[in-house]
């Protein structure tokens, strides 16, 4: 029971960057339409660019907004570089755009910065929160982001007319058109909040997992199983999703037998499989109705 | 003169579609195209919202919207009811009618008319916050001239309003339509394969046969003209 | 928002999947040609360049495995490396635990890898797009980790690996194993893409491209769906099985690391570059596949990874539609400049268009 509570804990931890990846995932996909593929390079060039500025003597809160802001930026820069002339080419098209990204972001990074892993700073310190064992403060804090995250994206995509339209460029972009929305921009603005968003991720992961080209690979992953478990279209669901993917890994890696580190991520997979088997939207997510 | 095409041309890729099509649209009035299916009825509607590739002279207030982004066209105050009505299936029904007055800024009349739409369509009213998605074709059509009339426009574009609703619906809407003509004198160009009802409808009627006019005329005119009738409106 | 079926399969496929399948005697003349050329080849070429060229159709042919799924089917797949591995691996495990002679391992290949691609296709009945990823990419991901476990390291000799030997050429051809392997490569490409091209011309295949661009309707005209959908599954893993049987030859050993995700993911690269829905585009991805990666290593190591994916770009700016649609456009614009040509002569001479 202990190890159980234990485990629980552990994976709830480890949830809580799952479930900040998961988040920007579903974001992106709210603003795009698109899953994100190259999301988790993003995310890690961010960091390393943070790492920089640090390394050069800004203080860390002043690195993290010129590092959000600069993000913004890049994503909405990659938009119109990159995936607007694909815009009429056959959809997978896009699909090669997205994996390119990622191979030039990740062998990138690592030409510029070197493979070595770096540590990066938490502005959160790394003392167990109020004397628990079970999660110290950069965890809380990293949760306290990424439900504060959560909170402002919500207000901005339901009660914002920007964050309507965005949505609503997102989902029928002809008929927003039609409406008077600018699409290309729309999409634009999209990719810099997702750039915003992952590298926010990125700078809250990298103290715990530790600043390499490939930090993102696998919690990339989880990511995206958390982001899909709690349903596409619900960023609540994302986070719990996130947090549900951290125990379930943790518990299958202990509890079955044979299974050990090897296959832990299988398991996690087989079991995100089996609940879309049952709940194809996911947990939370709005099944789109389509009338014939 | 509001709208004023002459000469249009429109293409798909290489196959052309619409050949030397002329009309006109003054404010207020109540014009329809008609013409079988693949007459390039539709298309016309496209070409006017910058959809399809044009060539040839459209002028709206005087001036040439010819390959104008659709968005800066909808600016101008030109309401496109689409073929298939377009609502945004994932969204809220109120979402789909906020979105119509996207391009406005005077947020308190925008829910004003919010509120005036559904005094024209109480059925929208009950189904505010359902996904839009799940209304009938019925509803959705209604949505769908909801959305178009937030915009507050000055030119309504119809396409095939009547398709696929029972004929009381049919009714309902297109009371509800020149309601909306008398209250607010938006001109309406309507596309329709229902030929009687548009003819009913509108004043002026153009008739489109394989992308080109072949005949124009008061909707009472042709609608009497029996030949005309049933050579190119099927009854 | 409505689509067509029209626009649907030209958004999905490019301008290719629309067109009738039809063959004029250019074509056949093209394909004997090519046949031609590469069956001399071997006979000029070195042994290292005759090896890639094996490489070549091999993956070829995996591609073409992942095109009759996604291309035809249109079923998304981040998983046909795993059947690529797994098939390598029945012929590994056939050949060095059970002494099966060489040609024999690849049906078994192509069997299991039929076997296990139609159970995956049962679930998959149920996932759309995004999640059918998701379900393709954990296949993808499990197979290095299943044949890593140490659970079932007798079978699959764990992290080593097993080593496979190059089959011998028969007695009675004077040529050497690489130059069998080729040929004996090349003999299978060519029946199985003329399986394939049969697939799609037959009633089957345009069920399947049917139900591809518009399930509803497809289901309303009495298309068996679900039985459709998993035997695309099926016969799609049976090509990229049989496929990596020829690779484990290639090799000459097969190890878990071999077939990884980025395997996977270089298939499918592979099939939108050659052009989906095209069966020779699926050469082209091969080539791609094979080259461009050693290519990248070349210009730059330290950023091997970035040229590719500029290559990547490149290619995909220039050819949206993959090689086999630019090459169809390309065919199509001189064949207007042709005409054209032929046209404005015949004002010129008088004659009567």
């Amino acid at each position: 029971m202990q190890l159980l509570l234990q485990q629980v804990m552990a994976g709830l931890a480890n949830g809580a960057i799952y479930a900040c990846v998961a988040l920007s995932v579903v974001m992106i996909f709210l603003a795009i339409d698109h899953l994100n593929f190259a999301q988790g390079e993003m995310a890690t060039f961010s960091t390393f660019i943070a790492w920089q500025f640090i390394h050069w003597g800004l203080p860390y809160w002043v690195a993290f907004i010129a590092v959000v802001a600069v993000s913004f930026i890049g994503g909405i820069a990659i938009e119109r570089v990159l995936f607007k002339p694909l815009h009429h080419a056959p959809i997978l098209a896009s699909l090669v755009g997205f994996i390119a990204l990622f191979s030039i972001l990740n062998s990138g990074d690592g030409y510029i910065w070197d493979y070595t892993i770096k540590s990066f700073p938490t502005p959160f310190g790394n003392k167990p929160l109020f004397g628990s064992v079970l999660i110290d403060t950069h965890e809380a804090g990293m949760i306290g982001v990424t439900a504060m995250m959560l909170g402002l994206i919500y207000l901005f995509f339901r009660g914002t007319r920007l964050g309507l339209a965005m949505r609503a460029a997102a989902a029928n972009p002809e008929s927003a058109r039609l409406v008077g929305i600018r699409v290309g921009w729309m999409t634009a603005l999209g990719w810099g909040l997702a750039a915003a968003i992952g590298a926010v991720g990125g700078m809250l992961i990298a103290p715990v997992v530790f600043l390499e080209p490939n930090m993102m690979f696998g919690v990339l992953l989880y990511g995206f199983a958390g982001a899909v478990l709690g349903g596409l279209t619900s960023p609540a669901g994302a986070v719990i999703g996130g947090f549900a993917v951290g125990v379930i890994e943790n518990l299958a890696g202990t509890f079955i037998p044979y299974v050990g580190r090897d296959l832990k991520l299988t398991i996690a997979l087989v079991v995100i499989v089996a609940v879309l088997m049952v709940r194809p939207s996911g947990i939370f997510g709005r099944a789109v109705v389509s009338r014939v | 003169m509001m709208l004023d095409v002459t000469g249009l041309g429109a293409f798909y890729g290489e196959q052309q579609a619409l050949f030397a099509v002329g009309f006109e649209l003054d404010a207020g009035q109540v014009r329809t195209l008609l013409g079988a299916n693949g007459a390039g009825k539709t298309t016309v509607l496209r070409a006017l919202c910058g959809m399809v590739r044009t060539a040839g002279d459209i002028r709206f207030d005087g001036k040439s919207i010819n390959g104008w982004a659709t968005e800066d066209i909808v600016r101008l105050g030109v309401a496109h009811v689409p073929e298939g009505r377009g609502t945004f299936v994932r969204l809220t029904v109120e979402e789909n009618l906020q979105l119509g007055a996207m391009t406005r800024r005077d947020h308190a009349a925008i829910a004003a008319d919010i509120e005036r739409i559904y005094d024209h369509f109480p059925r929208l009213k009950e189904r505010r916050t359902q996904q839009a998605g799940l209304l009938s074709g019925g509803e959705q059509q209604m949505l769908a001239v909801g959305r178009a009339l937030m915009l507050r426009p000055r030119l309504m574009l119809l396409d095939e309003p009547s398709f696929g609703l029972a004929p009381l619906i049919v009714e309902e809407l297109f009371g509800i339509l020149r309601e909306v003509n008398r209250e607010t004198g938006v001109a309406m160009l309507i596309v329709e394969q229902n030929a009687a009802l548009a003819l009913e409808f509108a004043e002026y009627a153009y008739l489109l046969e394989t992308g080109r006019i072949v005949m124009n005329g008061p909707a009472a005119t042709i609608a009497a003209d029996e030949g005309v009738r049933r050579a190119y409106l099927g009854y | 928002m409505t689509t067509t079926p029209q626009e649907h399969a030209v958004r999905f496929a490019g301008a290719g999947a629309v067109r009738r399948l039809a063959w004029p005697s250019t074509r056949y003349c093209l394909i004997g040609s090519a046949v031609a050329i590469a069956a001399v080849l071997p006979l000029t070429c070195q042994s290292f360049v005759i090896f890639q060229l094996t490489e070549v159709m091999i993956y070829g042919l995996a591609i073409l495995g992942l095109n009759l799924l996604t291309g035809f089917g249109g079923q998304f797949s981040l998983g046909h490396g795993a059947f690529f591995g797994l098939g390598a691996y029945v012929t590994a495990i056939l050949m060095q635990h059970y002494d099966v002679a060489y040609y024999w391992t690849l049906p078994a290949a192509g069997g299991i890898c039929f076997v296990v691609g139609t159970l995956f296709g049962l679930p998959a009945l149920r996932l759309q797009g995004l999640y059918l990823a998701l379900a393709t990419f954990a296949l993808a991901v499990a197979l290095p980790q299943l044949l890593k476990f140490h659970g079932l390291e007798g079978w699959t000799g764990g992290v080593q690996g097993i080593v496979v030997d190059q089959p011998d050429a028969p007695d009675f051809l004077p040529i050497d194993p690489d130059q069998w392997l080729y040929y004996f490569t090349l003999a299978v490409l060519l029946v199985m893409f003329a399986g394939a091209a049969n697939l799609v011309k037959s009633r089957t295949g345009r069920a399947i491209m049917a139900i591809r661009d518009h399930p509803i309707a497809a289901a309303a005209m009495g298309i068996n769906a679900p039985l459709y959908k998993t035997l695309t599954f099926g016969v799609s893993a049976f090509f990229t099985g049989v496929a990596g049987a020829l690779g484990a030859f290639a090799a000459q050993f097969v190890a878990p690391d071999s077939f990884t995700l980025f395997l996977s993911i270089s298939f499918l690269v592979g099939l939108i570059l050659g052009g989906m829905g095209s069966l020779p585009g699926c050469l082209f991805g091969g080539l791609f596949v094979l080259y461009v990666p050693n290519i990248a290593q070349t210009v730059s190591r330290g950023l091997a990874g970035a040229i590719y994916g500029v290559i990547m770009l490149l290619v995909i700016f220039v050819m949206p539609s993959g090689a086999a649609g630019f090459t169809r456009i390309a065919w199509a614009h001189l064949s207007r400049w042709r005409s054209r040509r032929t046209q404005v002569n015949n004002l010129i001479e008088g004659r009567t268009p």
